[in-house]
């Protein structure tokens, strides 16, 4: 099934600046696909346009395969689709991290202690047992984005977007979203500008420039080269070898 | 921005936070109405003893006493000479009048008492407590919503303010009493009131796209149980004992 169709969108900010410029994009179920391009190309734009947070001037959005068109249109939608905010600041606002992740599904409708249950059964699977009564603005960086994704993940939704999941993160906290989103079933889109990570978790990677996202490109063989300490020093770095290992089977 | 009292096993703690909002509420309001010192002597009294209590730290409890007497003293320099009566004595050319003194004696009665009673009471409990406790007891959805999102994202915006001033420092920025630091502060101000206005439309934003359609539910229920209930009543009692104190001829 489709989950996303969108069809010559365009956009313009207020200031006039035009960011989506008759844009087609596409996601089928169980697809992995990352945004990658330069900042202001649109990325997060495309992102607030796909859950109806900005009207586009022109084109078709078809999501779950309804048209969507007005307000109460994507209300359903944001039940569907997850959206993992740039900034983890921006998406806890309540008070403990129970609070937070259980907001999602309460607002799906579900009885408080239905809620709860999802809520600390999501905390377990991203490995944040004990997490229940910390204070939101009180976590680390890093716990605050697991936290966000658990709000969102709560939701069971059909499809996530997520806008920058790995910046700011170190390895074990990256290392650690990337477990948890092999391990559910579900297609989403990643804007990020780390190739490792796209290469890691995505089947394809789409640029994105001049307000289109640019669906057919060349693949272009190329060794990565690179120096640090100890070189002669037997080791292996195992981001290269897992996309070599991928281009070989491509 | 947390008081330091929070944490804690003493009564006051464990008392159902509705119950200590209620108390309060009806204790500052028998106190502020209060004029005779039969009733104004023992609530002062009370409001010490609960907060010996309540095992409260001391130092902590009485820095937040001098801000509140700060402003006391301040009337007793207006109020002993300028209430009408008799003169009672001379202090040079001024004349202190007993009414003077008295009324300045029942303001800081009733402030302090006021004050230590909301202590306990009150600044035992987190703020989020508070502002649960609030929404059940009938204040307006809206009004704790404010409350609620402004405690968490005061945080945030203090970060920002002081992410601003480092950067306008580490420029050379020095404040003076020149229209340049004026400007700076000005320009500041106004770049955190946009960020604080662009952070709720993202914010709001977050909040739509987890379905949030207006209403807020709530996780965690109150419990009001037995010895809830004593504690609750004694306290009442003392209430009332006070308002019989100052209204029965």
């Amino acid at each position: 099934m489709t989950l996303i169709l969108l069809e010559g969108i365009s956009f313009s900010y207020p200031d006039g600046r035009e960011v989506l410029k008759d844009l087609d994009f596409r996601l089928e179920e169980g697809e992995r696909i990352g945004l990658i391009g330069p900042n202001g190309s649109g990325k997060t734009t495309l992102f607030h346009v796909i859950m109806g947070l900005l009207t586009p001037d022109s084109g078709r959005i078809e999501i779950l395969r309804r048209e969507r068109r007005v307000e109460k249109d994507f209300r359903d939608v944001r039940q569907k689709i997850g959206l993992l905010f740039q900034d983890a600041d921006d998406q806890l606002f309540s008070p403990t991290v129970l609070d937070d992740v259980a907001f999602g599904p309460l607002n799906q409708g579900k009885r408080t202690d239905e809620a709860r249950a999802i809520a600390c059964e999501t905390l377990r699977s991203l490995g944040l047992e004990g997490f229940e009564g910390r204070v939101t603005h009180k976590l680390s960086g890093g716990e605050k984005k697991l936290v966000a994704l658990a709000t969102v993940l709560a939701m069971k939704p059909d499809a996530l977007l997520l806008d920058e999941p790995t910046t700011g993160l170190d390895t074990e906290t990256t290392d650690r979203i990337i477990e948890v989103l092999a391990g559910i079933d579900i297609g989403y889109v990643f804007i990020s500008h780390n190739m490792d990570f796209l290469a890691r978790t995505t089947h394809r990677i789409h640029g994105m420039e001049n307000g289109r996202v640019l669906i057919e490109e060349e693949r272009i063989v190329h060794t990565h080269v690179h120096a640090h300490d100890h070189g002669r020093l037997v080791h292996s770095h195992r981001d290269a070898e897992a996309r070599a290992t991928r281009s070989d089977n491509d | 921005m947390e008081t330091g009292f929070e944490q804690g096993m003493s009564f006051a703690h464990r008392l159902d936070p509705r119950a200590r909002l209620l108390v309060a509420a009806a204790f500052s309001v028998v106190v502020a109405l209060a004029n005779r010192f039969q009733a104004l002597l023992p609530a002062a009294v009370g409001a010490v003893m609960l907060v010996i209590l309540a095992g409260l730290p001391t130092g902590a409890v009485t820095r937040r006493l001098l801000v509140v007497n700060g402003l006391v003293a301040l009337l007793w320099l207006f109020l002993p000479f300028t209430v009408r009566g008799p003169s009672w004595f001379h202090l040079g050319p001024l004349s202190v009048t007993l009414e003077g003194a008295l009324y300045a004696t029942r303001i800081t009665l009733k402030s302090n008492a006021i004050v230590l009673v909301l202590i306990v009471l009150v600044s035992t409990m987190p703020v989020y407590t508070l502002g649960r406790a609030m929404r059940t007891l009938w204040v307006p959805r809206k009004i704790v919503q404010l409350f609620s999102f402004t405690y968490r994202y005061v945080h945030v915006i203090l970060r920002e303010y002081q992410r601003l001033i480092t950067a306008a420092r580490v420029r050379g920025f020095r404040p003076r009493t020149n229209l340049h630091t004026y400007r700076t502060y000005a320009l500041l101000l106004g770049m955190l009131l946009v960020k604080s206005y662009e952070r709720a439309e993202r914010v709001r934003a977050a909040m739509l796209c987890r379905g949030f359609q207006g209403r807020f539910h709530d996780l965690t229920d109150f419990e009001f149980r037995a010895w809830d209930a004593a504690v609750a009543g004694f306290l009442g009692l003392g209430i009332v004992a006070l308002a019989l104190l100052e209204w029965l001829p």
